[in-house]
């Protein structure tokens, strides 16, 4: 299939030139680069074909042209309001548009065990170790995900050495910066826990509300036997921003992933997660929530897989709508032949605060192994009149009574987030979003 | 203090309340008594102000207002409490956070000072030991969980905390075993006050040997038939609402 080549791509081309000079990186990486490049000029954008993509069209991004980054990115000065409360003082990666901020991250106090480093250096470094991971694509991979191995030059390298339990939380925060024109950056992470390890990730995206981009960001996750990582996502970006976000996650045996996701912010806000319980008795739990409104559109597709025998995924998502907002959940549980004993279950619940607002969930299960307990289970609904005219009574304005309703709504996907105040920190954002989505 | 002329209202095009009218002055207890489908939880809906009921014709003034044009937490600011017949279950909405939320709305609608969390929750600690509540009921979610006597229980614990001036119990004894009824009952009679009045709806009469209303009304198809004192509500225990439908009837005929 050879897609149109789209301004989009066009641009896209334009961006990998510079890349592509001898000498910029081993010669496997250039190769692999270029590889990408072509696939991805081949395939183009997911269109709504693509069954994952269905119901978030990328028509208009794709007349779009992007410059490459932005080029004071490295320099520019941000506004410190902007860097998240819960990480001061915390191991902490920062980028900026797309950049590596030394100056802005805190790498030096590192716990013995932990390895924080942005992929540049990691590739200067040491590049063999990575050659695996970034040196071949899958027919899994999508136009992003390929224009990510093609073009990403940075992004988070994390791995935890076995039996390592670091006791203090690791911020990645990526920050938007209006930039005066349609900015795209690839960052491209990976996160390694060996054996026995055990670490809290805390994911921020934050930004400047005019700052317009896209953000393409792909998510190598790998936990050995034993390992835990919990990993929380609190994305707040810009009005204008475009995120959109690839994680691939493979468990081992015993190992455990324990995801949360709140999803406020951007123009677009889209989250594919594959997590792949490969191992006997791994253990998958995701909660999150979004809540949208004007014309956000969050797309949200939760893979799990199960592989390993007696593996359990359990994952609950709450969905907002006001607006003109459209919201996309899609939680898909495959458990394939040898995975007897799984457990698997998908839960989602969906409220539209709008006539103009829409949200689809999909729930699907496919199985094909036996003594499997796999359960899903997705509502749209309107909030509850009988809950509100009980607060009404009590003497409860209508507005606060609504956003009461809504917070109590989403707090079920807050669960377990932690420590405390990264909880409380969640629950404020959540807070002040909604006097925008429940007026 | 609450006066209703000739009210008619329907729900989903249904009229049930046909030509009401009822006088209650600070102070006084009233019971409205009936059979199933007479009217009785329109009432109490209606005068709080729930959505899908349509008034129809008459009028309500609640202290000279027009209490039918008041949005629901207006009423609630200006004194008026129903206590439900099926309290609602609020998953999520913290017990505390929600009397708070409710206290500090009425009385910033009325123009008093908040009170802030440490007032607040010496406030609603002392009415929790009161009301022989049991103490985890702050923690909890408001109603979840809650057993069809603590629920009702609930209901007369957030009227105490929110000191309403007219308070309109709607079947608030069913369910009840008769420890939780007397302990409802308790906790209405230590509101009972001069400048306080009491709507009490009830099917039976069971409630009424323990909190004494002033007059007892009997509501049949939408009207009040019958008025009396206490005595009222005994006679209609030993002869049933059949009695009083006969008796309206022959009035209605004479």
């Amino acid at each position: 299939m050879n897609a149109a080549v789209t301004p989009f791509v066009e641009s896209m081309q334009a961006a990998a030139a510079p890349l592509q000079l001898p000498g910029s990186g081993p010669a496997w990486l250039d190769d692999a680069r270029r590889t990408a490049l072509q696939a991805f000029v081949e395939r183009g954008l997911p269109d709504t074909r693509n069954e994952l993509w269905k119901y978030t069209s990328l028509r208009a991004l794709g007349q779009r042209r992007h410059t490459a980054g932005n080029p004071d990115a490295a320099r520019r000065e941000v506004p410190l309001d902007l860097l998240p409360a819960t990480s001061a003082g915390a191991m902490r990666i920062v980028f900026v548009n797309g950049a590596f901020r030394a100056d802005l991250s805190a790498l030096d106090a590192l716990p013995g065990g932990v390895t924080l480093q942005p992929l540049s250096l990691a590739l200067l470094e040491q590049p063999e170790p990575l050659r695996f991971l970034l040196g071949a694509y899958t027919n899994e991979d999508d136009g992003f995900t390929l224009l990510n191995r093609a073009l990403a030059a940075d992004g988070v390298v994390l791995r935890i050495a076995a039996g390592v339990r670091v006791a203090d939380p690791i911020h990645v925060v990526y920050i938007g910066l209006a930039s005066g024109s349609m900015a795209a950056w690839h960052l491209r992470s990976l996160v390694e826990l060996g054996a026995g390890a055990s670490v809290n990730l805390v994911e921020h995206h934050v930004g400047q509300p005019d700052a317009g981009h896209l953000a393409n960001l792909v998510h190598d996750v790998t936990l050995r036997d034993h390992a835990r990582l919990g990993w929380t996502v609190v994305q707040t970006a810009g009005a204008e921003a475009n995120l959109v976000r690839r994680s691939d996650c493979r468990l081992g045996d015993d190992a455990e992933l324990d995801f949360h996701a709140l999803e406020l912010g951007g123009k677009l806000a889209r989250h594919e997660l594959r997590v792949d319980l490969t191992g006997a008795r791994a253990r998958f739990t995701s909660r999150g929530a979004f809540v949208l409104h004007g014309r956000q559109h969050a797309d949200t597709e939760v893979l799990v897989t199960h592989r390993g025998r007696d593996s359990v995924s359990d994952s609950l998502w709450r969905g907002v709508a006001d607006g003109r907002a459209r919201g996309v959940m899609h939680g898909r549980i495959l458990v394939l032949q040898g995975a007897d004993g799984a457990d698997g279950g998908f839960y989602n619940k969906n409220l539209l605060l709008s006539s103009d607002a829409e949200i689809d969930t999909r729930p699907a299960l496919e199985i094909y192994a036996d003594e499997v307990k796999a359960n899903h289970g997705a509502t749209v609904g309107q909030l509850d009149d009988t809950m509100l005219f009980y607060l009404r009574s009590r003497g409860i304005p209508l507005d606060i009574a609504r956003r009461m309703l809504v917070r109590a709504f989403c707090t079920v996907a807050m669960e377990g987030i932690a420590p405390a105040p990264l909880r409380e920190h969640c629950d404020t954002l959540l807070s002040s979003q909604l006097p925008e989505v429940a007026a | 203090m609450l006066k209703i002329e000739n009210l008619h209202a329907r729900i989903a095009g249904k009229e049930i309340l046909k030509g009401l009218s009822l006088e209650v002055n600070p102070g006084e207890v009233h019971a409205i008594m009936g059979p199933n489908g007479a009217g009785k939880s329109t009432l109490g809906n209606v005068l709080a102000g729930r959505p899908g009921y349509e008034v129809t014709a008459g009028s309500v003034s609640y202290d000279g207002r027009d209490l039918l044009t008041l949005e629901p937490e207006v009423r609630a600011a200006a004194g008026v409490f129903l206590a439900f017949q099926y309290p609602v279950e609020i998953p999520g909405v913290n017990n505390t956070y929600f009397l708070r939320a409710a206290l500090n709305a009425q009385r910033k609608a009325r123009g008093e000072e908040e009170l802030d969390s440490m007032q607040f929750l010496k406030l609603v600690r002392g009415k929790v030991k009161d009301m022989g509540m049991p103490p985890d009921l702050l923690n909890r979610a408001v109603n979840e969980g809650f057993s069809g006597g603590e629920k009702k229980r609930n209901e007369v614990f957030q009227m105490a905390l929110l000191e309403p001036r007219l308070a309109v119990l709607d079947e608030t004894d069913s369910g009840l075993d008769i420890d939780a009824l007397k302990q409802v009952a308790d906790g209405v009679n230590a509101l009972r006050s001069p400048d306080r009045a009491f709507v009490v709806i009830t099917h039976y009469q069971r409630l009424l040997d323990y909190i004494v209303p002033d007059f007892v009304h009997v509501l049949s198809a939408g009207r009040i038939v019958e008025s009396g004192d206490a005595t009222l509500a005994r006679e209609l225990e030993a002869h049933g609402y059949a009695w009083v439908r006969e008796q309206a009837h022959a009035e209605a005929q004479a």
